[in-house]
């Protein structure tokens, strides 16, 4: 439902997006992670129509942005960064005013706006002027306004930013009802809601794609996919270390770190399983008290870390 | 359609919602009061008729109407709400024209509500009440063409200081080329049709030839066409400066 082609671009001489190309379908959900600067916002302004691209297209259901731009308006719902609104408004006549703009009048409008409300949890605030609520209740409004017509293609810029932990859940959890439905993009620099709420995710940074894959796929790029973790009790002999490189199939050790009277111990191996049985046996011989032992499942900040490396610092434009 | 409605009553509603619809209705029948009896001498005149308050409207407008103006397109830009109204689906012409409609209507009910001093003068004398209907319509178009320069400079910046600022010294641009002063100083060494091109670029002369009564199609053509280029300008202002 949405097509990006060779996206471009650029503030004078700085290149803000650089040759961006990617596809989300109806049921999908990406996530488009970044270090501030990358680019991600400049993209989200381009599909909207807010930006006109340097070069490249934008296809949303099949229209073009810069073609047909109230076509595509009209298919998407945006939730621009820091969910901008009409601060001397109240909730109420804000939506009313989305809800106009869009074409409603009448039962529908009124059953448009009472959807919204319920769906955003904004019951209690439907009366207060957008200015007097807090951050979470006015990016609730964002979202609000973005739901309102019940968009196929919904696009929002840091939708959780700033919002407590309940609020977040409850966001995703909106996000995730309406996966079904609709083509989302989320962007976002926390990285736990990628793995929580994206079937998809894209890592930008510098304006170029640095990762284009499930989120699993991104995990397994850490070198700490698949690595087993032995925690014991005490410290065991100095050659514990030895003794684990020499099992067979073992690439690697590493000692980690201590944690009071614990001893952690990273093993890198080529085949798990057949190195787990191993190492068991391994402590039982020994007679180490086995605290711990799993496999880790990568670490995405690892990950993130790697991938986007080389950006260069303060450059603000996003 | 639909949509300059909607933007329409929009800013209609954030006028009234905040004190700055009260404000400004009170200070400009305040001072309306102010120039037409003391500076105006409407008693003094011995007329009845409202030249002594349509001659100081244009200086009125000088400085009350770029208040207004100022933040139409700059608080957008400020706060970030003009990239939700940019992806919105309307046009930036309707977003423009709306604006300023709602605008313009809110000068015409500050306009409409000097009535106490059409009422004055028919209580104290016949005044030629067509010529003061026709001075109305002529303070209304020209209302329009400070607000659209105003609404056009609102968008370059988003700072409403110097919107105002700026708004001000352009509509004082074109209140002076109507001026002795400064066609003579034109006269010496520009042609005489540009001389008179610069002269009937001036609100007052079309502005005072209307109050008289004379509702010229030549005068109501230069303040719409006038209002028109100045909102053709402002689609392409905030269509360049929307993401700055």
């Amino acid at each position: 439902m949405i097509e990006v082609h060779n996206l471009r671009k650029q503030f004078g001489v700085f290149t803000a997006v650089d040759d961006i190309s990617f596809k989300v379908k109806k049921g999908e959900v990406l996530g488009f992670l970044g270090p501030n600067g990358a680019g991600k916002s400049t993209t989200m302004k381009m599909i909207t129509g807010f930006l006109n691209p340097s070069a490249g297209t934008v296809k949303v259901c099949g229209e073009d942005v810069v073609k047909s731009p109230l076509a595509v308006k009209k298919s998407i719902g945006y939730l621009p960064e820091g969910a901008p609104a009409y601060d001397d408004m109240t909730v109420d006549s804000f939506l009313r005013f989305i809800a106009n703009i869009r074409g409603y009048h009448g039962a529908e409008k009124t059953k448009r706006i009472e959807s919204a409300i319920q769906k955003a949890n904004l019951e209690s605030v439907i009366h207060k002027t957008i200015e007097t609520l807090s951050k979470g209740f006015k990016r609730r409004v964002g979202l609000a306004q973005a739901i309102l017509h019940d968009p196929p293609v919904l696009i929002m810029d840091e939708p959780t930013d700033g919002l407590d932990p309940n609020q977040k859940h409850e966001v995703r959890l909106l996000i995730k009802e309406m996966a079904k439905e609709k083509a989302i993009v989320i962007s976002t620099h926390i990285l736990e809601e990628v793995d929580a709420i994206c079937d998809r995710a894209i890592i930008i940074a510098e304006g170029k794609v640095k990762f284009d894959g499930t989120p699993k796929e991104l995990e397994a790029m850490s070198e700490y996919h698949n690595a087993i973790r032995l925690t014991v009790d005490g410290y065991p002999s100095l050659n514990a270390e030895k003794l684990l490189g020499e099992l067979v199939g073992v690439n690697r050790v590493a000692y980690d770190r201590s944690v009071g009277e614990k001893t952690s111990y990273q093993i890198f191996a080529e085949n798990v399983d057949d190195a787990v049985k191993q190492i068991s046996h391994l402590a039982q011989d020994q007679d180490w008290v086995v605290d711990e032992l799993v496999m880790e499942k990568g670490r995405l900040e690892d990950v993130f870390r790697r991938l986007t490396l080389g950006e260069t610092e303060g450059s603000n434009h996003e | 359609m639909n949509s300059i409605m909607a933007i329409y009553k929009r800013e209609l509603g954030s006028y009234f919602s905040t004190p700055v619809a009260y404000v400004f209705i009170v200070i400009f029948l305040m001072l309306a009061g102010v120039f037409t009896f003391y500076l105006g001498g409407l008693y003094e005149r011995g007329q009845a008729d409202l030249q002594a308050f349509f001659n100081y409207l244009p200086w009125l407008y000088l400085f009350l109407i770029p208040a207004l103006s100022m933040r139409l397109w700059a608080e957008e830009r400020k706060s970030g709400s003009i990239e939700l109204l940019m992806t919105l689906p309307i046009s930036i012409s309707h977003a423009v024209i709306g604006k300023f409609l709602a605008v313009w209507l809110f000068i015409g009910i500050a306009l409409l509500l000097t009535f106490p001093l059409w009422l004055t003068l028919n209580y104290l004398g016949e005044p030629d009440n067509p010529v003061i209907l026709s001075g109305y319509l002529g303070a209304f178009l020209m209302a329009g063409a400070y607000l659209a320069i105003g609404s056009c400079i609102s968008a370059i910046t988003r700072n409403q200081v110097i919107a105002f600022v700026i708004s001000v010294v352009v509509s004082f641009g074109f209140i002076l080329s109507g001026f002795p002063l400064v066609l003579d100083f034109f006269k010496d060494w520009l042609p005489q049709i540009v001389v008179n091109a610069i002269s009937s670029m001036s609100f007052l002369t079309h502005f005072n030839s209307i109050t008289k009564g004379v509702i010229d199609l030549r005068d109501v053509i230069y303040f719409v066409s006038f209002i028109f280029c100045w909102l053709m300008a402002n689609v392409i202002v905030v269509d360049m400066k929307k993401s700055d």
